[in-house]
């Protein structure tokens, strides 16, 4: 019977989304290259005579293979991801969106990707030329006075603007000891206060999810030296009374800080710095189109007020007496620097590109759609899950897992089980301020068709925690691996590949090991 | 709009279904005074071809055409065609942080794979799936080491990056971390006397760089001795990754501070770049940052997860190791294709090409009438310092005229080392011809 050649696991997968695919050094082979150096033009040194003692002698478990087996290698792990590409991301306050590939394409125009963070000024003017133009938009989009693109990601951006603060109220005399954070916030912001020398206070939000006046005026005092605000709050709603909490503040010398990661339900409509922002970072890679990357790079632009422009990271860009751009070193009341050269250059390419797309109105159009996709899914969703906020919501929108938990269904299990119907799991448990929460923020980038099927599946999944909840409980279930042991990861550590036991020698102390 | 999967129908019955009227009826909750309206005042909307044009111009306002001599931090070593292919890859362009592990294998796997290649290159035991560069890298090293020693004062050597230094001094003053920097002997290391005399109970860690500033490789083994002697961390920070296919790793070291950039990375005027911290095993509960682990699923299954979260900020918020979320996953893995296609003999060929390139440099520089090469009395990986008879910006406007952009000039930072002082790099990529070219043109009259 010819079936039995087929009996037991086939050594070559039909199916790359499910086959197996080994750890890069399990597939290495000694001896196997991917590389052909350019014949060296010049003698040939003797390392280990030119090092001596520092000379390495080994490169361990380094991977040996050929360029195929590469190629393949990485194409298949990529197909176990997924992506925007594939589908829709509905991970709130991540402002998941089409990553346009004009903007890969510009950013490795050779003159571009091969510039030099230390060549001469003169020969960085289209550099230079492109932070301009990016800084000049994102101020008029801000609506602030001036600019520093430096900060790597949002986090980043944070302590370079908590640093702006403290160096204001030191010029003033005294840094002031603490920083007010709602406990709607997400946890860099007081992880930031915290590195940047601050105790962080707890505003608690009122009934409504919002900052509560009453409770922002008694903890506001001299010591308080800013509040940290996300607007729209990680609900998706606008602080109404944004111009009395800035007022609140300044009237005791404190500022205003703007978490800008939810600046996508903005642009164009209003801006941070008519409604009383003194201080406000952008997330490039969200409202701005550059890609997520699995993680990162990300890019966190600090706009801020006149009275925070002498303490600027260094160097600042300026447009000098004859007209060329240049980097201003010679600032002595700046922070100081928070990043080596100028920035996530790259992702000021790619966003710049995703301004000039779009024009006004095209950034307009992107936030109206944004908010129309999410209040449409707010619409469609109320009643099969609860809306804990009644409030209007702009471009993301949170519900709660209460209906479901009376099955034993929570949030993070709709969450697993929204992947079985192709989508990638909405933000699960975030803000804390909701119990169970359902945090979903669609982007302009999803069509109505698209919508359509993440609500029909929402539904079914709701259908689903009232007759199977056991089924919603162990998804995903279509997934080439089931939920993981993270229990076991956290408690035994493994963090790396080691060859096994019986190809190496026991176990040698690092330090004496002969490299 | 071409981005914006809507047509107008859509937008009207989406509206209806909503059951309000028009779009503004959804911002009611942003008050009247603060509503735009008018256009904002940025450039008009642009067909692709005008967003190509546009950069195309800007591109070339740049060094179009230059051989440059420029390292100092940043190398151009050649790109293998294939890292670009990957990574645009959307399924790794366009996918978040790997929270759901279920359908992020991918990214998981192969930052597993990151991490294994920097604990072997590095000599350490654990790294992390990266931080966003290496100055940042080496001020969080610094706060951790604070953290692991309980102790408060850091030592740097002056031979670490500037820049690096402006940024630790940036992040160490808030924290109230003093810091103190010990300076260089004649054959540009690190002052061993002069770092045992200042290392004391007090002192968390000693930062130096290796290859450092100079290009200079330390002798990180006699370093650790003086650290660990007074029971300070040694930190090692490497801005120049390249070198480990040839220079023994710093495995005395405690934590090691790696600038991947090199692996893969366009110099791209500055970033983004990799960082990653890498380090002894038992200090895992200090490190910064994401950090992937193995583990299985119910079927027993290998797979991959984010782990030991509890240190990160999400999580643990203002007592968190540190504020960062988003990190250069996406360059890591640039990284991670580029060491694999290099892989175990092709990083130590690829490094010997370098010193070989570099020893060309350093004898067509110091043939150059009046020209003196610094440091020469400790071994280098592809840097050099060298004076010349004019001052380095002098000399560089010179080389300009030929397209040559000469060495970095060093007077800003190191005003003791005079104003001809200027810092030379050679790679993999830097041809002969360019190098006799410098030659020729330091012979001119002019230069």
């Amino acid at each position: 019977m010819s079936v039995e050649k087929f009996v037991g696991t086939p050594k070559k997968a039909t199916t790359h989304t499910n086959q197996s695919e080994d750890l890069i050094f399990e597939k290495s082979s000694p001896g196997k290259k991917a590389y052909r150096l350019a014949e060296l033009d010049v003698p040939a040194v003797d390392a280990a005579s030119l090092l001596g003692e520092s000379a390495r002698k080994d490169l361990g478990v380094m991977p040996e293979l050929s360029e195929i087996e590469i190629i393949r290698h990485f194409t298949r792990l990529s197909t176990w991801n997924y992506a925007i590409d594939l589908g829709m991301y509905p991970l709130g306050s991540c402002t998941m969106k089409y990553n346009p590939r004009v903007n890969e394409a510009v950013a490795r125009l050779e003159g571009i990707a091969e510039a030099h963070p230390y060549q001469p000024e003169s020969l960085s003017q289209g550099c230079l030329g492109i932070m301009k133009t990016l800084s000049d938009a994102l101020i008029e989009i801000t609506g602030m006075d001036t600019i520093t693109l430096q900060p790597a990601a949002g986090a980043h951006g944070e302590f370079t603007g908590i640093l702006l603060i403290r160096a204001y109220h030191e010029s003033k005399g005294n840094p002031r000891k603490k920083v007010l954070i709602p406990d709607s916030a997400h946890g860099t912001n007081p992880a930031t206060a915290a590195v940047c020398g601050y105790e962080v206070a707890n505003l608690k939000s009122n009934a409504q999810g919002m900052v509560d006046l009453a409770e922002l005026e008694k903890m506001v005092d001299e010591d308080t030296a800013a509040l940290m605000l996300t607007n729209p709050s990680t609900i998706g709603v606008f602080e109404s009374d944004i111009k009395k909490i800035a007022d609140i503040l300044h009237a005791k010398g404190a500022l205003l800080y703007m978490d800008g990661a939810n600046m996508n339900a903005l642009v164009g409509k209003t801006r941070p710095g008519d409604f009383g922002v003194d201080v406000m970072h952008l997330n490039l890679h969200k409202t701005f189109s550059t890609p997520h990357g699995g993680g990162g790079p990300g890019s966190g632009p600090v706009a801020c007020k006149k009275i925070l422009e002498p303490f600027l990271p260094t160097p600042v860009l300026v447009t000098k007496a004859d007209g060329m751009l240049g980097l201003e070193y010679n600032r002595p009341q700046s922070v100081g620097r928070v990043r080596m050269f100028y920035g996530n250059f790259g992702m000021f390419v790619r966003a710049l590109a995703y301004i000039l797309a779009n024009g006004p109105d095209g950034l307009r159009q992107t936030t109206e759609d944004a908010v129309l996709n999410a209040n449409y899914i707010r619409a469609k969703l109320d009643g099969t899950f609860e809306l804990p906020y009644k409030t209007a919501t702009l471009h993301e929108v949170v519900f709660s897992d209460r209906i479901q938990a009376k099955n034993g269904v929570k949030t993070g299990d709709m969450g697993k089980r929204l992947i079985d119907y192709g989508f990638h799991a909405y933000t699960v448990s975030f803000p804390m301020i909701v119990a169970g929460a359902m945090m979903i923020e669609p982007t302009e980038s999803e069509s109505r068709e698209e919508l359509d099927l993440l609500i029909d599946a929402l539904k079914q999944i709701a259908r689903e925690a009232e007759e199977n909840p056991e089924l919603v409980q162990t998804a995903p279930h279509s997934t080439r691996i089931q939920r993981l042991d993270e229990t076991t990861a956290a408690r035994k550590p493994i963090l790396r590949w080691k060859a096994p036991v019986a190809a190496t020698p026991l176990a040698v102390d690092t330090a004496a090991k002969e490299w | 709009m071409r981005y914006l999967p809507k047509s107008p129908v859509d937008r009207e019955e989406m509206l209806a279904e909503i059951g309000v009227t028009s779009i503004d009826d959804l911002f009611s909750t942003i008050p009247a005074e603060f509503q735009l309206k008018r256009d904002l005042a940025i450039p008009r909307q642009h067909g692709e071809s005008e967003i190509l044009d546009r950069f195309r111009e800007f591109a070339d306002n740049n060094a179009v055409g230059y051989s440059s001599f420029l390292g100092a931090g940043v190398y151009r070593h050649y790109r293998p065609v294939i890292i670009d292919s990957l990574v645009q890859r959307g399924e790794f362009l366009t996918s978040y942080t790997p929270y759901q592990p279920e359908i992020s294998q991918g990214t998981l796997q192969a930052m597993f794979e990151f991490q294994t290649m920097i604990c072997e290159l590095t000599g350490m035991e654990i790294a992390n799936a990266s931080m966003y560069d290496g100055s940042t890298g080496a001020a969080e090293a610094i706060m951790m080491a604070v953290r692991v020693t309980g102790r408060d004062g850091a030592v740097i050597a002056r031979t670490v990056h500037p820049e690096y230094r402006e940024v630790i001094a940036t992040y160490a003053q808030h924290q109230e971390i003093p810091t103190t920097e010990v300076g260089y002997t004649e054959n540009g290391r690190v002052d061993l006397a002069a770092l045992d005399a200042t290392v004391t109970k007090d002192t968390a860690c000693v930062l130096i760089q290796s290859p450092n500033f100079f290009g200079t490789i330390e002798d990180v083994a006699a370093i650790a001795e003086i650290a660990h002697a007074k029971g300070a961390l040694l930190i090692v920070s490497i801005a120049e990754a390249v070198s480990l296919g040839i220079v023994r790793p710093p495995a005395e070291a405690d934590i090691v501070s790696l600038e991947a950039q090199s692996y893969g990375v366009a110099v791209g005027y500055g970033g983004p770049y990799c960082g990653v911290i890498a380090c002894k095993e038992k200090f895992l509960r200090q490190m910064p940052g994401r950090l992937i682990g193995e583990t299985k699923d119910k079927d027993g299954k290998r797979g991959f997860v984010l782990t030991l979260s509890t240190r990160e900020q999400h999580i643990r918020r203002e007592k968190a190791t540190s504020n960062i979320c988003t990190n250069q996953a996406l360059v890591a893995l640039m990284t991670t294709i580029f060491l694999t296609v290099y892989g175990k003999q092709g990083m130590k060929e690829l490094a010997e090409q370098n010193l070989a390139k570099a020893a060309y440099l350093k004898g067509v520089l110091s043939a150059a009438a009046g020209a003196k090469v610094l440091f020469d009395g400790a071994p280098r990986f592809h840097e050099l310092v060298l004076q010349l008879p004019k001052t380095a910006e002098e000399t560089n406007t010179a080389l300009l005229q030929h397209k040559i952009i000469g060495g970095l000039p060093l007077a800003k930072w190191y005003p003791e080392l005079g104003p001809n002082a200027s810092l030379w790099c050679a790679t993999e990529l830097t041809t002969r011809k360019q190098m006799d070219a410098v030659a020729t043109a330091l012979a001119d009259k002019k230069a």
